[in-house]
């Protein structure tokens, strides 16, 4: 399981909790996360995230 | 020379920095200079309005100093740097006594806030918020505070407002118009914010504008037009940005509402970019974050040889009031249609529909917001190619 960053705002996309506000279910991937969903924050895409390394 | 000049980017804001990490994906070695006249250091705007909800003051909302961004973007990154001209004819950019070479030139600094005129002795305790250096400054000002006014009623003075409620200051919202974001929600959803703001203890002072700011022991006393006073510890006026085009246009540089560009980003001047806050893009002047992140990936490639036109699509803004979670994404200028409104309380979907239906924009408020993307998806681009 990965950790995803948004680098507008920093908020984390935990492939483990997956979003469940947005009906995405824990465990899912980033690759399976849908192209067109956004940071919840602050509203960039997908290719705004970076994925980075956290403990 | 003018081969090995580097590319020039003035400002090192979202614009600047995304451009350079979209830059950087792809060409690792083309000199790169950034100029700023701040310190540097990697923010991201539209999170000064959340300090005290994510319980970070100005130090935690940095992303990166200086330093790190130098060596991770592998640019130079000139600090303290004043812009006074641009000397497009040379190629250079003048920086006081000194003048530098660029190959290509990128302009992306931004906007300046607007001040109002106002009266007083307490003109001091008025903070506009800006730029991380200004939101340090306010949060300096603030400490041992209790009560804050905010002039203005905007996406950016509602951001704020619900801010310091978090942070638990005593909050007053002051401007002229008869809602909330006049110019960016129908009626009824501005009024759902409102109402949740309210609900979490702001005090709104709307149809009437301050005319005085004196000085009253620590703090200050605000005088309205409506004949009221408010006791405040400091205020933040929030009530709107201009592009900066004032030195493009004392360069020959086309400007109108923003600096000029097409969607290649080009000013009429050769080599010459323009993007976020200072732009006018084809026409449109955005100012948020998401024409801006299109625009740095568009021009990235534009600045490595392959020139590339910006497409917008849908552009929803997220308005950062957790009271009351807001998402909009405003029909276009002049378009024709009505907006059709389904309302639950303070839960409010709004959708501008044309005369044949099609959903040319919208607002969602509380838990209608999670439907943010699905009517994304509804609304044309604003390019279509």
């Amino acid at each position: 399981m990965k950790k995803w960053q948004c680098v507008v705002c920093g908020l984390i996309y935990d492939e483990a909790e997956g979003w469940p506000e947005d009906g995405i279910e824990p465990g899912t991937k980033w690759e399976d996360v849908p192209d067109d969903w956004v940071c919840p924050d602050c509203g960039v895409g997908k290719e705004d995230f970076e994925m980075i390394e956290i403990g | 020379m003018t081969d090995q000049a580097p590319i020039v980017i003035v400002g090192t804001g979202l614009s600047g920095y995304s451009l350079v990490r979209e830059l950087r994906k792809l060409d690792k070695t083309t000199p790169v200079v950034m100029v700023t006249a701040d310190d540097g250091v990697n923010y991201s705007k539209p999170m000064l309005s959340t300090g005290f909800t994510k319980g970070k003051d100005a130090k935690g909302l940095a992303q990166g100093v200086t330093e790190a961004m130098a060596e991770q973007l592998s640019v130079d990154i000139r600090t303290y740097s004043t812009v006074t001209g641009i000397d497009t004819g040379a190629r250079e950019l003048v920086l006081g006594d000194e003048r530098l070479a660029y190959s290509k030139l990128v302009l992306a600094w931004g906007a300046d806030v607007i001040r109002l005129g106002l009266d007083g002795d307490g003109l001091d305790r008025v903070y506009s918020i800006n730029d991380l250096l200004d939101y340090r400054a306010f949060r300096k000002a603030l400490e041992g505070g209790k009560r804050v006014a905010i002039m203005g009623a905007g996406l950016i003075g509602c951001e704020f407002a619900n801010d310091l409620r978090n942070g638990g200051y005593e909050v007053d919202v002051i401007a002229p118009d008869a809602a909330v974001m006049p110019s960016l929600l129908p009626e009824a959803a501005a009024n759902a914010v409102q109402q949740e703001l309210q609900a979490l203890g702001v005090n709104f002072h709307l149809g009437t504008v301050v005319q005085r700011v004196d000085r009253d022991g620590q703090g200050v006393k605000l005088a309205l037009a409506n004949g009221d006073t408010l006791a405040a510890d400091l205020v933040v006026s929030a009530v709107g940005l201009r592009p900066r085009t004032e030195l493009a246009r004392a360069a020959g540089i086309e400007a109108g509402r923003g600096i000029v560009v097409n969607r290649a980003l080009e000013t009429s001047a050769p080599d010459v970019y323009a993007l976020g806050d200072c732009a006018e893009v084809d026409g449109q002047v955005l100012l948020y974050v998401l024409p801006l992140m299109a625009c740095a990936r568009a021009l990235a490639k534009t600045l490595t040889g392959e020139r590339t036109q910006v497409s917008y699509g849908a552009m929803p803004v997220m308005i950062k009031t957790p009271c009351c979670p807001t998402a909009v994404c405003p029909p276009p200028a002049g378009a024709e249609g009505e907006w059709d409104i389904e309302q639950e309380g303070s839960d409010v979907k709004a959708r501008f529909l044309s005369p044949a239906g099609e959903v040319l924009g919208f607002a969602v408020t509380g838990r209608f917001a999670v439907e943010k993307q699905a009517l994304s998806r509804e609304v044309p681009p604003i390019h279509s190619d």
